[in-house]
């Protein structure tokens, strides 16, 4: 290994003998490295699941539609609502070759004895199946019998194992508003901000659950475009239809990323997050410090002879950023293998859609790299400030 | 002609700020031939090792001149002090390698100061070098599996691996036995008598006087006594 890193840096590579002269400090720096990967994975992870959640509703719809909310709306499940015959005015547009309103209301499920939770509905048209996903077309069918749902498997704090076996032939009852409705079949979804599950019905059946609605007034619409229609030049054409200020047409793929963003700066479980990743990258970046900053001050009488035997400043700046590098290379590892688990278990015990993207590792991988190397660098700042005589 | 090697004129030296300001040298005035051996030396606080880490480029001058090979350090830049010190051969009271590396690296430095160049070439001049020194079987020791004699000889092969116009020494036969400091003492005057190697160094060892072309003494951080030998650096 010597001999392959002093070709490949043209010199005797200090840095890794020196790492690897004394075992005992370089695990205790490798320690120090995959905890500050840890803790910033695990922020990030977090961040990353409440964007997820914030996300999966929007997955239910086929992704090349838009997506007309009221002005005000923020969110998917804003309570707001826009008139219906928005709809009739975007079928003007030669591009919009459809389109299907949704109703989203919320209620309270009081599934158990001292369980309840709260269920979004999303209410729809009975030619809304082309407009959602497509492993939900056939289930959407069978919602057309009255007072039917597809019901969330992942609904939180209610064991739904007995919704399994739900089939349009043989619906599971099960006790809503005091309404009957039989379950006809399921869905995975999960709850997220908006509640603690997601349940598809009919728009017929949603009117029953919430009388105070109607058909005037869903809660968005989602539009078709004929195939190769530019989404963005449709959606501005199509806002200059009505009146100032009064819907937001979107792709659903901005949709979910404003949304998104503004759970995340705007509400306080969103800023919560931020926070939390915010203050573990500042933590990361303070243990990178230390743990370079020791190494230096571990070894400063050495470079300070080196500096006496005329190095210059350029030395040492190498020699600092490939022990960077290797640390940060090699404690990457123990860190993902650490934030995986803790991922896992998180997920298991909460039903919290919390998992490692290739992106996360990527960018923690560089941002390490990168963080030790400054801080290697700025802990070699104090050599260059001294003269060599004082040092020993 | 003799050449001159290193000059110093008027050298002041201070420690400290403000109130607690000390002056170390008081008007140091002194002028080593090329190919010389000079010995400094003095009770303990004469401002020898103050002097030598001076002339060695390893400490600014405050005050006064040090002219190293027709070179004014004086207000000389950080750059051209550095680019100094590669011509130059420092060997330290204690030893100073570096843990981690094997004797052999510890010379290579030396060599590896001066920039990329063959590594094999580096390889066996600090070899050869080392076997003059007797070291020839511990080449790849680690300073840890080293006695305290055999790491101050790494420390003189690194110091002269690359042919340095001037070695400073400071206390090299501290931790040598008799046979091996002054082999190490007949090696810097061999290289003053073969390649002009001029040699200063601070030492308390009384056999290497014979040797010395020159010996001065400070007390108190001034030259009180300059003793020249009756032959001449090139007999």
């Amino acid at each position: 290994m010597t001999a392959f890193l002093s070709r490949l840096l043209g010199r005797l590579p200090i840095g890794y003998l020196q790492l690897t002269h004394n075992p005992g400090r370089l695990m205790a720096a490798l320690a120090g490295v995959a905890f500050a990967n840890v803790l910033v994975f695990v922020q990030l992870g977090l961040a990353g699941s409440m964007a997820e959640s914030v996300e999966i509703p929007y997955r239910l719809f086929q992704p090349d539609l838009l997506i007309m909310s009221p002005a005000e709306s923020e969110t998917l499940s804003d309570a707001s609502t826009l008139p219906r015959q928005r709809l009739f005015q975007a079928l003007v547009h030669l591009d919009v070759t459809g389109g299907t309103p949704i109703y989203l209301g919320r209620s309270t499920w009081l599934s158990g004895q001292d369980a309840s939770s709260s269920i979004q509905f999303f209410g729809l048209a009975p030619d809304a199946g082309p407009f959602f996903h497509d492993a939900l077309a056939a289930p959407l069918v069978s919602l057309s019998l009255s007072d039917t749902a597809l019901v969330d498997t992942m609904t939180r704090f209610v064991d739904m194992r007995s919704f399994a076996a739900a089939y349009p032939a043989v619906p599971v009852p099960f006790e809503m508003q005091n309404r009957q409705l039989g379950a006809v079949g399921t869905v995975s979804i999960g709850g997220g901000f908006g509640g603690d599950g997601v349940f598809l019905v009919s728009d017929q059946t949603f009117f029953h659950l919430f009388p105070q609605r109607t058909s005037a007034t869903p809660s968005h619409i989602l539009l078709a475009l004929s195939p190769g229609a530019d989404p963005d030049r449709v959606a501005d054409e199509l806002t200059q239809i009505y009146p100032p200020d009064t819907v937001r047409i979107r792709t659903v793929a901005q949709a979910m990323e404003q949304e998104v963003r503004y759970q995340m700066t705007e509400r306080p479980t969103g800023l919560i997050f931020a926070f939390g990743v915010a203050i573990g990258m500042v933590v990361g970046i303070v243990i990178a410090y230390q743990v370079l900053s020791a190494d230096v001050a571990d070894h400063i009488r050495e470079y300070a002879t080196f500096k006496a035997m005329g190095f210059r400043q350029g030395f040492f700046v190498g020699v600092i950023l490939e022990e960077a590098i290797i640390l940060a290379a090699i404690g990457f590892w123990p860190g993902l293998a650490f934030s995986q688990l803790f991922y896992q278990s998180l997920a298991y015990l909460t039903n919290i859609p919390i998992f490692m993207t290739p992106e996360r590792a990527a960018l923690v991988f560089i941002g390490t790299i990168l963080a030790c190397a400054l801080s290697g660098i700025l802990a070699m700042r104090k050599l260059a400030a001294a003269e060599p005589a004082d040092l020993f | 002609m003799k050449e001159i090697a290193i000059s110093v004129s008027g050298l002041d030296h201070f420690f400290g700020e403000g109130e607690a300001r000390k002056q170390a040298l008081f008007d140091v005035n002194l002028e080593v031939d090329r190919g010389s051996l000079t010995i400094l030396m003095g009770p303990s606080g004469s401002g020898k090792t103050t002097l030598l880490t001076i002339m060695g480029c390893l400490r600014e001058v405050h005050a006064g001149s040090v002219r190293l090979l027709d070179q004014e350090l004086f207000a000389a830049n950080e750059i051209s002090r550095i680019d100094m010190r590669r011509r130059l051969g420092f060997i330290f009271q204690a030893h100073n390698l570096h843990d981690s590396l094997t004797a052999r690296q510890n010379v290579m430095m030396g060599l590896q100061v001066h920039g990329r160049g063959d590594p094999t070439r580096h390889v066996s001049a600090a070899d050869h070098l080392l076997g003059l020194l007797g070291l020839g079987e511990r080449l790849d020791y680690l300073p840890g599996n080293l006695s305290g004699g055999q790491k101050q000889r790494v420390a003189i092969a690194r110091a002269l691996v690359s042919n340095p116009d001037i070695i400073f020494a400071d206390e090299p036969t501290a931790a040598l036995d008799k046979v091996s400091g002054m082999a190490a003492v007949r090696l810097f005057k061999d290289l003053g008598r073969s390649r002009g190697t001029t040699t200063v160094m601070v030492t308390h060892d009384p056999r290497i006087l014979d040797l010395a072309d020159r010996v001065v003494t400070l007390e108190d951080g001034r030259i009180v006594e300059v003793v020249q030998a009756h032959r001449t650096p090139t007999a």
